[in-house]
C-alpha cells in the first residue's frame, strides 16, 4: 500500500511518519503540498509541524493549498486520511472533520505523555485496539485545545476518536483529542502515534494507527 | 477606485481567549486590576475596485474561505 506523507513548508514530523509507515509494513512516499493529483496513492498521512509559521492560525494556510483538493478526492474514493497535530487542525481548518483545534487553556507549549482512551474502533486507524482501550502516546501542541459547537451530534454520530483520560491538559470541551468524519476515514488526532510507535521512543501504542490504514 | 480594508476578528462571545487572560494576569503583576479583557486581530489591506459593494462581497468572501475560522470567530469588516 502506497502512502502520501504530505509536506508542507514548516512540516517537521515527516520524516518520522515515514519511517513509522515502513515499520507498519506500508510504503511511503513525500509528496509536497503543491501537487493536486493523489489518485495513485492508497491513503494519506498529514503529519505534524508549523505549517507556513502557524501564521494566521494554526492549519489555515495549509488549508487552501492545492493539495487539499487532491485530499478531498481521496476521501471520496474512500480512501484513508490521517491528520496528525498540526495534520489534524489543518483537517480542522479545511472543514473535513467537525471542530477546531484552538489555542491551550493555558497558553503553553505543551509536551508530555499522555493516557488516552479509544473511544471508537470504527476507524482504520483505531480498528486494531479495542473500545475504551487506554494507550499511551505524547502530546506536543500549543494550540490543541478542541471545540465544537454542537458535541451531542458528534456523540450521536461517534466521531470521537481519542479522549483525555484523567487530566485535561489543554482544556479541550470533554477532554477530546482526535476526532473522525462520518465515516470514519478521516481522522484528526492531536497526540503524535509515530512519537509512540517503537519500544526505544517509551511506547508502542500508537503503531496500530498506521498498520490500521495499511 | 482604491479601497482601504480593515478586517477586525474577535472570538465569539463565550469563547474562552487565554491570550486576553494572560494580559489581564500580567496587567495585574504591575498593579493595574482591570477585568473583561479582550484582544483582537486586525488585519488591512488595499484593494482595487468598481464599488464598495463589490469589495465587501469580496472581503466577506476572504473571511469565510481564509482569514476567519466561522466556528470560533466573529469579524467586522470596514471599508473606506
Amino acid at each position: 500500500m502506497k502512502i502520501g506523507v504530505i509536506r508542507f513548508p514548516g512540516s517537521n514530523c515527516d520524516r518520522d511518519v515515514y519511517k513509522v509507515i515502513e515499520l507498519a509494513g506500508g510504503k511511503p512516499e513525500f509528496v509536497w503540498w503543491n501537487k493536486g493529483d493523489l489518485s495513485y496513492l492508497d491513503g494519506v498521512v498529514i503529519p505534524g509541524g508549523f505549517s507556513y509559521g502557524d501564521y494566521l492560525r494554526a492549519g489555515a494556510i495549509a488549508s487552501i493549498t492545492p493539495i487539499i483538493e487532491g485530499i478531498k478526492s481521496l476521501v471520496k474514493e474512500k480512501k484513508p486520511v490521517l491528520g496528525i497535530c498540526n495534520g489534524a487542525q489543518i483537517l480542522a481548518e479545511v472543514g473535513l472533520v467537525p471542530g477546531v483545534f484552538t489555542t491551550n487553556k493555558n497558553s503553553k507549549f505543551i509536551c508530555q505523555w499522555e493516557d488516552l482512551k479509544v473511544k471508537t474502533n470504527r476507524t482504520p486507524f483505531t480498528k486494531n485496539y479495542k473500545k475504551n482501550e487506554v494507550i499511551k502516546m505524547p502530546i506536543a501542541h500549543a494550540e490543541g485545545r478542541y471545540f465544537n459547537q454542537d458535541i451531542e451530534l458528534l456523540k450521536d454520530q461517534d466521531q470521537i476518536v481519542l479522549q483525555f483520560t484523567d487530566s485535561n491538559p489543554n482544556g479541550s470541551l470533554n477532554g477530546i483529542t482526535g476526532v473522525c468524519d462520518e465515516s470514519g476515514l478521516v481522522c484528526a488526532v492531536m497526540p503524535h502515534p509515530e512519537r509512540a510507535s517503537s519500544k526505544i521512543l517509551g511506547s508502542e501504542n500508537g503503531l496500530n494507527f498506521f498498520k490500521g490504514m495499511l | 477606485m482604491e479601497y482601504n480594508v480593515e478586517v477586525k476578528i474577535s472570538l465569539k462571545k463565550g469563547m474562552l481567549n487565554p491570550e486576553a487572560s494572560t494580559v489581564e494576569r500580567a496587567l495585574d503583576l504591575l498593579g493595574y486590576e482591570v477585568e473583561n479583557t479582550n484582544s483582537y486581530n486586525t488585519i488591512t489591506f488595499k484593494i482595487e475596485e468598481e464599488n464598495e459593494l463589490e469589495v465587501n462581497k469580496k472581503v466577506e468572501d476572504m473571511c469565510q474561505k481564509l482569514l476567519t475560522n466561522p466556528v470560533i470567530h466573529d469579524y467586522e469588516i470596514s471599508i473606506k
